[in-house]
């Protein structure tokens, strides 16, 4: 899009909206001109549709500050948080369209199925921590140690990282890849300083990090600035192919345990 | 009659933040069934908006911390109206719970010494509060989320629960009926015991930190169910939330900017809070800015600036400079953290470190790098004190079988929270809520179906789709949410919630007759219709208490009765329906404090 974001507008003015609305069976862009204040973002225009034009339109949402992750759809074509859009960053010289996320089936209106990710998640293995520490049952740990963890632990669960990979949304490989959103989640187990499972041949067999091609679409969409491929994905390839495909790292590794 | 599914669990619980995800898995634990309903998607309940931390007394930052303190702390925030119980066994069994959160894989912020790190807060003699940043609720709802799935239980997922059903009037509860969003299905969930944990009614007042779920479903049923309501009058103000843009008014700017050392100053550029420290607070506050700065360092011989007093109290200072004329462009006041950099070499990394999402929230939504410029923030309706009336020790209701933990249960805050003390109220009592819900079901018997009252209560959650040409729900929401605003909000007179009452019954008279047109699948008209009727049954709870207590205490303001009253602190108001079906408020003494406690409260009250 070639469109260079408009300068704040600090009136009110009418907007065009176009709304994707239909369900599973059928659906169609519908237009709608709404009110546009200062300071808005997407929600609230969808939220003024809802109230005064549309009762039934169908969309997600809570906290409207970015932090629960509910609100993703596609605002102009790009994955994105409705609620931390805001208008004036938008050009007004064409309409505003709204659509749902790609990559899950469509339940009505905005809003999709996302279940998937869950049954995704419970067949990652869960946190396993060693041993406590200190007697009373706590456990050490430097921030250092945690600064990575904590950046992955940023997560609001959006799903537009899900949304934009190719593997998802173009190939549906939805049974073979569980996507970037649970490989941020695998790192963040794995370099959790205090777990102890390995996850490593679930990884490389039955979750798909093999499909990742590095395009950092994902990466580019994430609204809390998680350098996923750079810090989550590249490392959990790395460890994979250390463990099962460097023979000289691996023989290395074990002179180095003996010593 | 409709149709509807049928489910089968020795306990429900109903909400999923982190109370109802703490209960849920207490009652796995002790091998019963469990269903967990939630409104939302798995994750995203109002727990993930808490910023600030958890209060524990762990004493990692300050050695003299200890649960006494917590204790004489909690007690004293809430003017002495709490339930003692609740607030001892809180600040005994907080540092546990924190303990378990890392257990289960949370991390914390971290001491130079590698164990929990804990930041001051208000009304907190000690820095108290675990936390991650500026993200703590989302940290401690993603741990139990994700522990969670790993127990067995069935998690029903967007999913609202209209109506608790009973075996009779004065009975025990045997199941709940409700609705899902996505097909708008009906549901019948066979119970032994149900733990409300629905959250609280921030969706009665137009501005509010809190999301289109908080509409007080749980205080609402448990009320249509015959449970007492207790300390409906106090809801919490907090004093900082933004201003500007309008369309983001109301959306929390969390205390922990005042922790790491953010100062509250009017358009005169003038350090207001330093004008009005309250008598019982004067030993403890900090007489000039350089011992404040001091404290937020950490030195242990100074005492907290006056940013860090209670919540009621600085709402009320900020509702005072505005209405003075010494606000800010947009009608509060500034908030600033930027001046730290004057103290700290490395301020701005501090701030980016310590406030991540705030720094981000502010630049995407108002334009403003709170690294370099003062926020502007306002009071903002934030947290119910007021709930479901339970017994300390196993959060039962006055209804058999019926629980309640967190927000919507009443008892632990008294007239005011403490900052920090709400993420540790869900896992200390939701814990409990989960034992004794699960101990209730295993040794109360098999219950039965009541097929007309389920019946009755699934027709009436249809009832706005059936009706038809009937008013927008949405604009009988906003007049209600106006209308609690400007008569029954921060500043309070007889007059005004008089004219509320009213208000309240015309307003009744149009939910009533609202319709919401279209299909029953994913339709957010239906929902709201649905809300619409707790909200209206919350916010008459709240005026009429608020009418009933004549006195200013914690977060109840009296214009007309500006000061405390030594009586009116000598009771809680319990809220119930009565046999013709009209609300009661009825004045129920408090239980004499224990002894050991009342010593604990006595040694604390000069630190």
């Amino acid at each position: 899009m070639s469109h260079a974001p408009a300068k704040a507008s600090s009136e009110t003015r009418k907007q065009l909206f176009r709304v994707w609305r239909g369900d599973k069976t059928a659906g169609t862009f519908k237009d709608y001109t709404a009110t546009v204040t200062p300071g808005m973002v997407v929600l609230d225009v969808i939220h003024q549709i809802q109230a005064e034009q549309a009762n039934d339109l169908a969309c997600r949402w809570n906290c409207k500050a970015g932090k629960c992750g509910s609100c993703s759809a596609e605002i102009n074509g790009k994955p994105r948080l409705m609620c931390m859009t805001r208008m004036d960053e938008l050009p007004t010289d064409m309409p505003v369209v709204v659509e749902p996320m790609k990559a899950f089936p469509l339940i009505k209106d905005l809003v999709t199925d996302v279940s998937w990710n869950y049954d995704v998640k419970k067949k990652i293995k869960p946190f396993k921590p060693r041993k406590p520490d200190a007697p009373d049952g706590t456990w050490r740990m430097d921030q250092a140690d945690v600064d990575r963890v904590q950046e992955f632990r940023k997560c609001i669960e959006c799903f537009l990282c899900q949304d934009v990979c190719h593997v998802l949304r173009d190939h549906h490989k939805h049974e073979e890849f569980i996507g970037p959103r649970f490989l941020v989640y695998t790192a963040a187990l794995e370099m959790h300083p205090l777990d102890t499972e390995d996850r490593l041949a679930d990884l490389r067999k039955s979750q798909g990090l093999g499909y990742c091609n590095i395009t950092k679409c994902c990466t580019k969409v994430c609204p809390e600035h998680i350098t996923i491929t750079d810090n989550a994905i590249i490392p959990l390839k790395e460890r994979v192919v250390d463990e099962y495909f460097d023979p000289v790292t691996k023989l290395f590794k074990m002179f180095k345990k003996k010593t | 009659m409709a149709d509807f599914q049928t489910h089968e669990h020795d306990v429900i619980v109903i909400g999923a933040g982190g109370a109802g995800l703490r209960a849920a898995i207490e009652a796995s634990a002790a091998g019963v069934s469990v269903g967990l309903i939630c409104k939302s998607l798995l994750g995203k309940a109002h727990t993930v908006m808490a910023e600030g931390g958890m209060a524990a007394a762990l004493a990692h930052n300050d050695e003299r911390d200890s649960w006494k303190t917590h204790f004489a702390d909690t007690m004293r925030g809430g003017q002495y109206l709490n339930n003692w119980r609740m607030a001892e066994l809180h600040a005994k069994e907080a540092p546990d719970r924190a303990r378990e959160l890392e257990a289960w894989g949370a991390v914390f912020d971290r001491t130079k010494d590698g164990r929990i790190n804990q930041r001051n807060f208000g009304g907190h003699r000690y820095p108290r509060l675990a936390h991650v940043g500026d993200r703590t609720g989302l940290e401690m709802i993603r741990t139990l989320q994700d522990h969670s799935v790993h127990r067995g239980m069935t998690i029903y997922m967007e999913t609202t629960v209209t109506q608790i059903i009973k075996d009779g009037p004065n009975g025990r509860v045997i199941g709940a009926v409700g609705y899902d969003r996505p097909t708008g299905t009906l549901h019948y969930w066979k119970a032994k015991a149900i733990v409300l944990a629905t959250g609280g009614i921030g969706k009665a007042y137009k501005i509010t930190s809190n999301s289109w779920e908080y509409s007080g479903d749980g205080h609402a049923m448990a009320y249509n169910a015959g449970a007492d309501l207790m300390d409906m009058e106090f809801v919490q103000f907090h004093p900082t939330g933004m201003v500007w843009p309008p369309s983001v008014r109301g959306i929390l700017v969390t205390e922990g900017v005042r922790g790491e050392g953010g100062v509250l100053r009017n358009s005169q550029g003038k350090r207001f809070m330093f004008d009005d420290i309250p008598d019982n607070y004067k030993p403890s506050t900090a007489d000039s800015e350089e011992e404040g700065w001091r404290y937020v360092l950490g030195d242990k011989s100074a005492r907290r600036p006056p940013e860090l007093l209670t919540r009621d109290h600085v709402a009320r200072c900020i509702n005072r400079e505005v209405k003075a004329g010494r606000g800010s462009p947009h009608g509060g006041v500034f908030l600033d953290i930027a001046w730290i950099k004057t103290k700290l070499a490395n301020g701005e990394e501090h701030i980016k470190k310590k406030l991540p999402s705030m720094y981000h929230q502010f630049i995407t939504l108002a334009g403003v790098d709170i690294t370099k410029e003062p926020m502007e923030v306002g009071p903002t309706t934030h947290y119910v004190m007021g709930g479901v009336k339970v017994d300390g020790d196993t959060q039962m209701s006055t209804v058999p079988g019926l629980f309640a933990a967190g927000e919507v249960a009443a008892g632990l805050h008294g007239a005011n929270r403490l900052g920090g003390n709400s993420l540790s109220d869900l896992i200390v009592f939701g814990k409990r809520a989960g034992e004794y819900a699960a101990k209730f079901a295993k040794e109360n018997g098999p219950i039965k179906t009541d097929q007309a009252a389920v019946d009755a209560a699934l027709k009436q959650t249809l009832a706005p789709l059936d009706r038809s040409g009937g008013e927008n729900p949405y604009q009988v929401q906003y007049a209600l949410q106006d209308m609690m605003q400007d008569l029954v909000g921060i500043v309070r007179r007889e007059d005004e919630m008089a004219k509320a009452l009213d208000g309240l019954a015309q307003l009744k008279a149009r939910a009533a007759k609202a319709s919401a047109s279209a299909s029953r699948e994913y339709n957010p008209g239906w929902h709201t219709a649905i809300d619409l009727a707790n909200l209206l049954t919350v916010s008459e709870a709240i005026t009429r208490s608020a009418i009933e207590r004549k006195e200013s205490r914690g977060a109840q303001f009296r214009e007309d009765f500006p000061n405390k009253s030594e009586e009116f602190g000598t009771f809680n108001h319990v809220v119930r329906k009565g046999p013709d079906g009209q609300m009661q408020v009825i004045r129920q003494p408090l239980t004499p404090l224990r002894d050991d406690l009342k010593q604990v409260i006595e040694e604390n009250k000069n630190v």
